[in-house]
Parts: C-alpha cells; sequence; structure tokens
C-alpha cells in the first residue's frame, strides 16, 4: 500500500506538471482578421465605432453631462485642454474586437495634437498621430507610430472620419467613427555597411 | 479499497507539492536591480495611484477582482475583450505635481507560462503629458512574483487580506533588458524611441476586493543625446 501511495504522489506531481504544460492558462477569444489589399500595396483594415454605444468615457473639464455618470474630471490647468475618450473598437462585421482611446489637446502655444491608440487583445495595439486639421470629406490622417506584437514591424497610415446615420432604425447608433488603418512593412536598412552605400 | 484510497491521497499530496514547489520555486525570484537605475540618461518618473477605484476611470468585464469606477461605467463584457481591462488616471511627477494623462489598457496574455513562473499581462500605456508630448508605452508585464507574494498569501489569510511594503518591478519585455518600449508622437518627445519600466509598491490586498493601497510609478529613459541627435536628423 506504502508503494501505491508513492506511486501517487509522482503521479499527482506529473499530472500537475502535465496540466500546466498542456492547458493554456490564458485563452483569448479571437475574430478573424477582415484586412484587404490596398491597390497601390499595403493592406488595409477598416473598424469602427458605433456612437453612443461604444462610448465608455468622455473627458473633458467642461463636459455637461460626464460620461460615465459620476465621473469627476481632474482640475488640475494641465489638463484643462484635453478631451480624451475611450471606446469599443468593433470590426467591418460590426464585433466588437477591442479598445480604443482618443486623445485631442492642444497647449498654450502649441499645435493641436490628435492621437489614437487601438488594443485589440488578441492581436496587438497601435498608436498613431494624427494631424491637427481634418481634410476633404472631414477625413483626418495620421500616421502609425509604434504598434506592438502583430503591429510590431508595421508602420502605415490611420485615417477618422464620423459618418452620420442614415436609417430610421429604432436604437439605430447617432453615427459612427470610421477608422481606416492601412499597413505597410517598415522599410530595413540593407545588412552591411557596403550595401547602405551602394 | 484501500490500494484505491492511497493512490487518491498520494496523487492530491502529489499535486499539492508540486503546486508548492512551483509558488516557492527559487529559481523564480526577483531578477534584482531595475535596468534604469544605473542609467545616466535624462529619466521621467511618473507616479500614480494604482488603486483602480482612485482613478478616473476603470473598466473590466464586471466580473473580475476589482469593481469598475464609476459604478455606472460601460464595462468590457464582450467576448474578445473580456480579459481586458481599461484605467485613465492622474499621472504625477516626482515633486507630486500633475504632469499628465495616463490611459493603460491591459490584457491577460496567452504568453503566461506557470509552470516557468510567467503571469503575463500585455498592456500599454497612452500619456499625455503637455510638457513633454505624447507617449505611447508598450510592455509584457509579469505579475507571478506579486500573485506569490502578496495575492497568494493574502488568499491564504485568514482575513483574506495581505499588509506591508511589496515593490516589485513589473515590466518584462519586450526590451531585452526587461524594459518596455516607448515610442514619442508629439511635442518633445516627438519620433524617439525610449525604454521604460513600470514598477508597483503595495502596502494593502485583499483577496476580496483586490489593491487597497498601492502605488504605481513609470520611469522613461530618454535616449541618450547621440542618439536624439541621429533620429532627429532627416
Amino acid at each position: 500500500m506504502l508503494k501505491t501511495f508513492f506511486f501517487g504522489i509522482l503521479l499527482g506531481a506529473l499530472a500537475a506538471a502535465g496540466a500546466l504544460y498542456a492547458l493554456p492558462a490564458v485563452d483569448q477569444a479571437r475574430e478573424a482578421s477582415i484586412v484587404s489589399v490596398a491597390p497601390n500595396g499595403g493592406n488595409v483594415e477598416v473598424f469602427r465605432i458605433n456612437v453612443p454605444m461604444d462610448r465608455v468615457m468622455i473627458g473633458t473639464r467642461d463636459a455637461a453631462r460626464p460620461l460615465p455618470p459620476g465621473l469627476e474630471w481632474p482640475a488640475a490647468d494641465v489638463l484643462a485642454s484635453m478631451h480624451t475618450e475611450v471606446f469599443k473598437i468593433r470590426n467591418a462585421r460590426d464585433t466588437v474586437v477591442g479598445v480604443g482611446v482618443r486623445n485631442a489637446a492642444r497647449g498654450a502655444g502649441q499645435a493641436a495634437v490628435v492621437d489614437w491608440v487601438l488594443h485589440l487583445p488578441a492581436r496587438g495595439s497601435l498608436f498613431a498621430n494624427m494631424e491637427d486639421a481634418a481634410g476633404d470629406g472631414g477625413r483626418r490622417s495620421g500616421t502609425i507610430r509604434s504598434g506592438s506584437r502583430e503591429f510590431a514591424p508595421l508602420s502605415g497610415f490611420l485615417t477618422e472620419r464620423w459618418v452620420e446615420n442614415a436609417s430610421d432604425d429604432e436604437g439605430a447608433p447617432a453615427g459612427h467613427i470610421e477608422l481606416v488603418a492601412a499597413y505597410v512593412g517598415r522599410l530595413e536598412a540593407p545588412d552591411g555597411p557596403d550595401e547602405a552605400t551602394e | 479499497m484501500k490500494f484505491l484510497a492511497a493512490l487518491l491521497a498520494g496523487l492530491l499530496l502529489g499535486a499539492a507539492s508540486f503546486g508548492a514547489v512551483l509558488l516557492y520555486n527559487p529559481l523564480t525570484s526577483d531578477r534584482g536591480l531595475s535596468p534604469l537605475s544605473v542609467s545616466d540618461a535624462e529619466l521621467i518618473t511618473l507616479n500614480f495611484s494604482a488603486v483602480p477605484s482612485e482613478s478616473i476611470v476603470y473598466t473590466n468585464d464586471g466580473e473580475s477582482l476589482h469593481e469598475p469606477t464609476p459604478g455606472k461605467v460601460l464595462q468590457l463584457w464582450e467576448a474578445p475583450i473580456r480579459q481586458t481591462s481599461a484605467m485613465v488616471t492622474v499621472m504625477r511627477d516626482g515633486r507630486n505635481r500633475v504632469a499628465g494623462l495616463g490611459v493603460k489598457l491591459s490584457s491577460k496574455s496567452e504568453s503566461t507560462h506557470l509552470l516557468h513562473g510567467e503571469a503575463i499581462v500585455d498592456s500599454v500605456w497612452y500619456l499625455y503629458l503637455p510638457e513633454h508630448g505624447s507617449l505611447f508605452l508598450q510592455q509584457s508585464e509579469n505579475y507571478w512574483r506579486f500573485i506569490r507574494d502578496v495575492a497568494f498569501p493574502a488568499w491564504r489569510s485568514s482575513a483574506n487580506s495581505w499588509r506591508g511594503n511589496w515593490l516589485g518591478d513589473l515590466t518584462a519585455g519586450p526590451g531585452a533588458l526587461g524594459t518596455a518600449a516607448v515610442s514619442g508622437g508629439s511635442g518633445r518627445v516627438a519620433g524617439l524611441e525610449m525604454a521604460g519600466v513600470e514598477s508597483l509598491l503595495v502596502r494593502a490586498f485583499s483577496a476580496d476586493t483586490g489593491l487597497v493601497s498601492a502605488d504605481g510609478r513609470l520611469i522613461i529613459e530618454f535616449p541618450e543625446y547621440e542618439d536624439v541627435a541621429a533620429t532627429a536628423q532627416p
């Protein structure tokens, strides 16, 4: 019986180790990426944010109705010019796939800053710095400055546009923010100094 | 029947022993000195409260340890973001003055390997500091030491709580020295690539409600002057 007991200890330790090795501790739910190839190279992915249902936070000093209710925006002067929003992000199939942050700010005597961070848990995150003024059709362009994991080797562009809702359906959003990300691979310097100078 | 009982008792003891060895494995102890603590470069130090209820907004799936705040904030309940949390908080400089705003988005990572002492969280910070500009910090955090030294003792205690002083670096990558990658987006730091480290000081933790008293710190290292000059050249 003692032998069986010791065999059980060994088996229990091995089973615990095997379970920890084989079973994933974390398993993120994944949605298939909807990426198309752009005519002039690179890949394009479209995200959308339904407003107001996907808006998690509006952070600004002058908000008449703060979101979420009960939010107390800090009174510090350095945060006075900021307008920070947090959203849920949807893919082109209207499925929530991530969380996004948009920040707009203008310091005294400084150009306006508009930044986006898109965080897609199963894939990674990207950071884009937008132009201060919107262009044709209310479309604002920006440059993808950095990314993590899947987006780490990519650069490219991000555009944002407000699209008003045309449908009369009850419960339809007031509109949506359309984000179009165009990814291209980063240019790598050729190996070796000789090749780089040729 | 006696043999079956002995086998079952052995199985349970074996699994428990393995758990204890895993938890107190000295090979997964602290790596020691922070890689940025010996840097000669200019550093930005940012302090923030790590207690979710003291942040401006904190949200998650609504069923995790920390409760969303304010109470009516939209929760991240959809499957792809259910293991994600978002925190918006005030960042203070070394003199405890408000330096700007920080937004942290964290997700449990599939690269977690408990067998290797890795409880990984993939997180990004968006920082807007009017004095410097906007920054994006991306990192893998390892919470294994925190679980071993704080969360597990709290769970085991009869009061379900832990008190003391626990200080540790959470950042474990992607930098080779276990540092976070920081990119400047606008202002003085536009275009700069930097390194950073996030650390946590815990004074009280409850197994029922999470962090009770804790402060976080982000240290961001500017590149050396030569690197800045090279980056700034067209």
